[in-house]
């Protein structure tokens, strides 16, 4: 049974969404039958929802990723948020034995290698390793800062600090700890939300323990490293020098601050 | 806690198939579907008893996804989503129909984001035109108008699909 009310064009866009109950579909048959322009619109509408479905339908087959793993999200939130306060008063422990050890290594360091040069390369092969990843590039995000400051000061025997660059337009995304020949480093990447990731990386320093920010640029990969009182920082990422030169100012800055 | 999992589950691959559409960037779009999970878990509480979960979780995304590609207009105007690469969103060349899944997507990507995400949501995704509503908060009058335009403008840019996109804009250093 067909039904004789006019034909709209929420009619003709619902034939292509296959949204009509039966009777009505029949109706917008016999019209388009009756008027082929519009019949060859409407197909033109039907093959563009036919590409759109079969072009996006192989990311809904893809295997999720286990960021995505709802029961681990689930997991995460049952376990105790780790307490800011015990945190910040284990950050105090470790800045007074970390001025100790500092104050012991001062004297009897060989200087050398695991300068500021060793850094920039260190840095630099964990932006090829990390910042290249899209699975798993920091082992905890930035909502567990807490946890990740507190596990970098802990192995770094150092107090860290995650710099803000949001007034920059990046966007802290997390951090993780990286073996170098030099001992553990901390990891903190950010990102600009347009796939452009930076890589911090910093360590304590028994050579250059002092050093100016020096620049260097190795395969596209721009990067800007220095130490101050014993440990050493290195900003790097696929950006233009002119570009990364004031992030790196301004994360020296707040490490400053 | 199960229940979630178990709704919510079978949700995540059309959650991203919608954000990656919109974002075209595996990895800035499954950061969002990322936030979207968290809100969800976090919020299930504060879900109303008769919400649709599939629509209540598409509005979450939607809301996020918005966001981000209207932040990330003001920032930089002209380097937008149209720079991630085909690859991260269109299956390897292997069959004939890969000139016209290539098409496709560069024609939808010509649209605004309100006819992009009222397209996905009806045509691919299979909501309803009262739940697309909901998602975008908009009646479903406008749902109709602005899919029979985005239908129109699709079939415009698929039409003119020889004149070449918009220029890259983001200089490649790497």
């Amino acid at each position: 049974m067909t039904d004789d009310r006019p034909i709209t064009e929420d009619d003709l866009q619902a034939y292509v969404d296959r949204a009509l109950e039966a009777g009505r579909a029949a109706a917008v048959e016999d019209y388009l039958a009756a008027h082929p322009d519009v019949a060859n619109r409407i197909r033109g509408y039907a093959e563009q929802r036919g590409a759109l479905r079969s072009a996006l339908a192989p990311v809904a087959e893809e295997p999720l990723p286990p960021e995505l793993n709802i029961a681990r999200m689930i997991e995460a939130r049952r376990r105790p948020v780790f307490a800011t306060w015990r945190a910040a008063a284990a950050a105090v422990v470790l800045l007074t034995m970390g001025g100790a050890v500092g104050w012991v290594l001062r004297d009897e360091s060989a200087p050398a290698a695991g300068g500021i040069a060793a850094l920039a390369r260190e840095a630099e092969n964990s932006y090829a390793v990390y910042g290249q990843d899209r699975v798993r590039p920091v082992e905890l995000r930035s909502d567990a800062s807490d946890e990740l400051v507190h596990w970098i000061s802990q192995r770094l025997d150092h107090p860290i600090a995650v710099p803000d660059l949001s007034s920059s337009g990046y966007r802290f995304m997390g951090g993780r700890l990286v073996a170098t020949p030099h001992g553990p480093a901390g990891l903190l990447m950010y990102d600009d939300d347009h796939g452009t990731r930076l890589v911090m990386l910093m360590r304590p320093m028994e050579a250059d323990r002092d050093a100016p920010m020096s620049q260097h640029i190795a395969d596209g990969i721009a990067g800007f490293t220095w130490a101050e009182n014993g440990f050493g920082y290195s900003l790097v990422g696929p950006a233009a020098p002119d570009v990364l030169h004031p992030l790196a100012d301004e994360v020296r800055r707040q490490i400053r601050a | 806690m199960n229940d979630i999992a178990i709704l919510i589950g079978p949700l995540i691959p059309p959650l991203r198939r919608y954000a990656r559409a919109l974002l075209r960037d595996r990895a800035a779009a499954d950061d969002l579907v990322q936030d979207c999970l968290e809100r969800a878990v976090s919020r299930w509480h504060q879900r109303r008893i008769d919400d649709n979960t599939r629509s209540w979780l598409f509005a979450i995304l939607h809301n996020l996804a918005i966001n981000r590609l209207r932040s990330a207009a003001r920032r930089r105007p002209h380097a937008a989503i149209e720079d991630a690469e085909d690859a991260a969103l269109v299956r390897p060349p292997c069959q004939e129909d890969v000139l016209q899944v290539q098409d496709v997507l560069r024609a939808l990507e010509r649209l605004s984001e309100e006819h992009r995400s009222v397209l996905l949501l009806v045509s691919v995704e299979d909501l309803s035109y009262a739940e697309t509503a909901a998602v975008l908060g908009v009646p479903v009058g406008t749902v109709m108008s602005r899919l029979a335009r985005a239908r129109e403008k699709l079939s415009a840019a698929l039409d003119d699909r020889s004149t070449p996109l918009k220029e890259p804009h983001l200089r490649r250093v790497k």
